[in-house]
């Protein structure tokens, strides 16, 4: 199958190896990526501040960019959330009637990883092998926006060599929340700290999740404790194998 | 729809009341998390009570299609709340009550400050009441020399402490019992009687001295003051669901009775408390049924108050009304479940929020009526998780409605020399809308690998540091991923 990939502007420009991930797994696969040069974001960082105007020409932008494909991935749950919940809204907002419809149709053939590849590619077992103890993060929108379910537990359970532990209080928001993270610094890092104890206390050495910007937070914080648990996006634990481990790369 | 009667009344007026609070929620909330006990007492009570609910709503069946209901009847009420009312008021008076519409608090107050004196009385005993918290109610009896008794064992544990709520159901969810034993053991005698010799802090010896300090009070108090869960249009028949009986007392007791109600809690009809008496308990406090629910319709001659007022008020709820993508949050029951699983709530407790309505549907309901501008942090406290939207049960899109809400103070602020974060905002819709321009920043960002060390940035430069205190940031790699893309020859 040919597949879009909707890199998302965080992976692109912080967190490479996440993109370069996704498209080791989809080609092991033997699907076709192809990466459409013209996008950016999904405009969620407007919309989630409060500047649906200034969101407009993001989401614009982000709905020609894709027009022409019929499967869009993104390895990130927030930004198919937001594709999947916002776009629509803030073209209608505008007025703007046919941007509205085209965004709602991209919305339904644009997938978050672990939904294209159980829904669309009906696989679980992915070929991967990554000899660890790993704890899953359940984030926010992947988990209630997008309802992801046990997607991703499925996927790593058929993972050889993993050891998949419960995270305590696993559906407790890390403190992201994109700009909350700023503006409401001191309740977020809070919020993170919890985290990180639930994450020392699950007894893993990694703790994943499908969203690179809880990633970003939940990493972030764990760099800050010495010794302890990394924080490792999904896509990089399933491209993970025998001959190119994760850890060669790390 | 027949468009609202009461569209362009002034909204709640400042000065008056409690939905305002002093200082923005980022720096309340900072002061709140450093009260290692008041985290610890919020942690333990939310982890128990979020247990409760989801073990009492699990077990029903049907509960998608109850939440579903509920929804879509509050719309309806919300769609014909000029009808409904009209109708309520009808029935009230047929049946010997006396209605008075109050746009704003300070109306409120002044309508039931005036009832209190001609009754000839100097105090009254009130039931737990949001309206009256959201009005002040209290305070403006107290300026016109009338004594206000919160009967309910939570409000009278705020009110001998001289605190304020922070919780919409549990009101001194902030307290653990040693404190509550202490405010007890130092207050009550200044309010009435004393508390026991040797009251220990064990829960049943707490409640039995506040049973004994009320009781006194339920019987010498020729008026009482309520508000209302629910009113019912075709009889004019008001309800109020409790736990502790103190309602009961204060609605049958005294001669007069003075109900205080947003008029969004009018419902159409008997029927449609089928719904909400299964959703509220199950949601609120974990119950399938609350122990006491109290209905009264008018007056009875020689059986309980010989005279009843209802107040119904507005205070903001009709411009909230009018606005499509906000007035959702006028279904709203006051169960308090949004708090009972909020990340924010849990952390900061109420108090941060400024304004009685704390929590989630706090930060939805409480600028709505006063108007964004006077809350306008409040649709920011929130990380958009989504925990308050899955458990709330008239199905309120809170994360919506906070974007929503973001929006309009963003526009609000639009006018004149643009903020450093609209400006901010500008320029990144320009180059996150331009693919050449966003290659060119990339790029550009790279000297952040200057300040890094080992692959991460500690740096403590003002507004950075709001990350940086806590968390790393990744120094942006030597090569984005578009450009290994391009260099891998990938296509496009």
């Amino acid at each position: 199958m040919r597949i879009a990939l909707f890199t998302t502007c965080l992976v692109d420009g912080l967190n490479p190896s996440v993109g370069r991930a996704t498209v080791r797994v989809l080609e092991r696969l033997g699907h076709e990526v192809v990466v459409p040069g013209a996008q950016v974001c999904c405009g969620q960082m407007h919309v989630n501040t409060g500047y649906l105007d200034d969101a407009l020409p993001v989401v614009a932008n982000h709905v020609r960019a894709f027009e022409q494909y019929d499967v869009v991935v993104a390895p990130s749950g927030s930004c198919v959330g937001s594709v999947r919940h916002q776009q629509g809204m803030v073209a209608d907002r505008a007025g703007d009637t046919s941007l509205a419809a085209d965004a709602r149709a991209l919305a339904a053939r644009t997938y978050e990883l672990s939904e294209l590849l159980i829904d669309v590619l009906g696989v679980e077992d992915v070929g991967a092998w990554f000899p660890h103890r790993v704890a899953y993060h359940p984030t926010c929108h992947s988990l209630r926006l997008l309802r992801v379910g046990d997607r991703p537990q499925r996927l790593l359970r058929h993972v050889e060599g993993l050891d998949l532990v419960e995270l305590p209080r696993a559906e407790s928001c890390c403190g992201f929340g994109g700009t909350f993270a700023l503006k409401n610094s001191a309740t977020s890092s809070a919020m993170l700290a919890d985290k990180l104890d639930d994450v020392a206390a699950s007894g893993a050495g990694v703790v994943t999740m499908g969203d690179s910007s809880c990633l970003l937070h939940i990493g972030g914080g764990l760099g800050r404790r010495a010794a302890g648990p990394r924080a490792v996006h999904l896509a990089e634990i399933l491209a993970s194998t025998r001959d190119e481990p994760w850890e060669a790369r790390a | 729809m027949t468009a609202p009667v009461f569209l362009g009344l002034p909204t709640a007026p400042r000065g008056v009341g409690g939905l305002r609070g002093d200082e923005a929620f980022p720096a309340a909330a900072q002061r709140a998390l450093g009260d290692a006990q008041l985290r610890a007492n919020l942690g333990r009570a939310t982890s128990t009570i979020r247990e409760k609910r989801a073990r009492a709503v699990g077990e029903v069946p049907d509960w998608a299609a109850l939440r579903e209901a509920g929804a879509a009847l509050k719309d309806d009420v919300l769609a014909n709340l000029d009808s409904y009312l009209v109708q309520l008021e009808e029935q009230v008076v047929a049946r010997g009550g006396v209605v008075h519409w109050a746009r704003d608090a300070g109306e409120a107050n002044a309508i039931v400050t005036r009832l209190v004196k001609a009754a000839g009385a100097d105090e009254v005993v009130k039931v737990k009441s949001m309206a009256t918290q959201e009005i002040g109610l209290n305070e403006a009896l107290e300026a016109a020399g009338i004594a206000a008794w919160e009967t309910d064992l939570a409000e009278l544990i705020v009110q001998l402490g001289h605190d304020r709520p922070s919780h919409i159901l549990v009101p001194a969810i902030h307290r653990n019992r040693a404190e509550i034993r202490e405010i007890f053991v130092r207050e009550m005698v200044r309010a009435g009687r004393p508390a026991p010799e040797g009251l220990t802090d064990d829960p049943a010896a707490l409640a039995e001295a506040a049973r004994l300090h009320l009781r006194e009070k339920f019987l010498r108090a020729r008026v009482a003051v309520s508000g209302a869960n629910f009113a019912v249009a075709e009889t004019g028949t008001l309800g109020v669901v409790e736990s502790e009986g103190n309602g009961r007392m204060c609605l049958t007791l005294p001669r007069t009775l003075i109900t205080v109600m947003g008029i969004e809690k009018v419902v159409p009809s008997w029927r449609d408390l089928e719904v909400f008496l299964q959703l509220l308990p199950r949601s609120s406090t974990g119950e399938r049924m609350n122990p006491y629910t109290s209905m009264w319709t008018g007056v009875t001659p020689g059986d309980g108050p010989q005279e009843f007022h209802l107040v119904l008020l507005d205070n903001g709820r009709t411009a909230t009304l009018a606005d499509p993508d906000g007035r959702a949050a006028l279904r709203c029951i006051r169960c308090s479940a949004c708090l009972n699983v909020c990340p924010v709530y849990e952390r900061t407790g109420g108090h941060a929020y400024g304004s009685v309505y704390p929590g989630p549907i706090g930060a939805v309901l409480s600028p709505q009526l006063t108007g964004v501008a006077d809350n306008d942090s409040l649709p920011f406290a929130s990380s958009l998780c989504g925990a308050c939207y899955d458990v709330c049960p008239v199905a309120i899109d809170i994360p919506s409605i906070l974007v929503h809400l973001r929006s309009r103070v963003v526009e609000s602020k639009a006018h004149g020399v643009p903020t450093a974060e609209a400006a901010t905002m500008r320029a990144l819709s320009r180059t996150m809308s331009d693919a050449r321009l966003w290659r060119t920043a990339l790029r550009g960002s790279r000297a952040g690998r200057l300040v890094s060390r080992r692959g991460r940035i500690r740096l403590r430069l003002p507004f950075l540091s709001r990350w940086t205190a806590t968390r790393d940031l990744p120094a942006p790699p030597a090569q984005s991923f578009r450009d290994w893309w391009a260099s891998r020859g990938g296509a496009s």
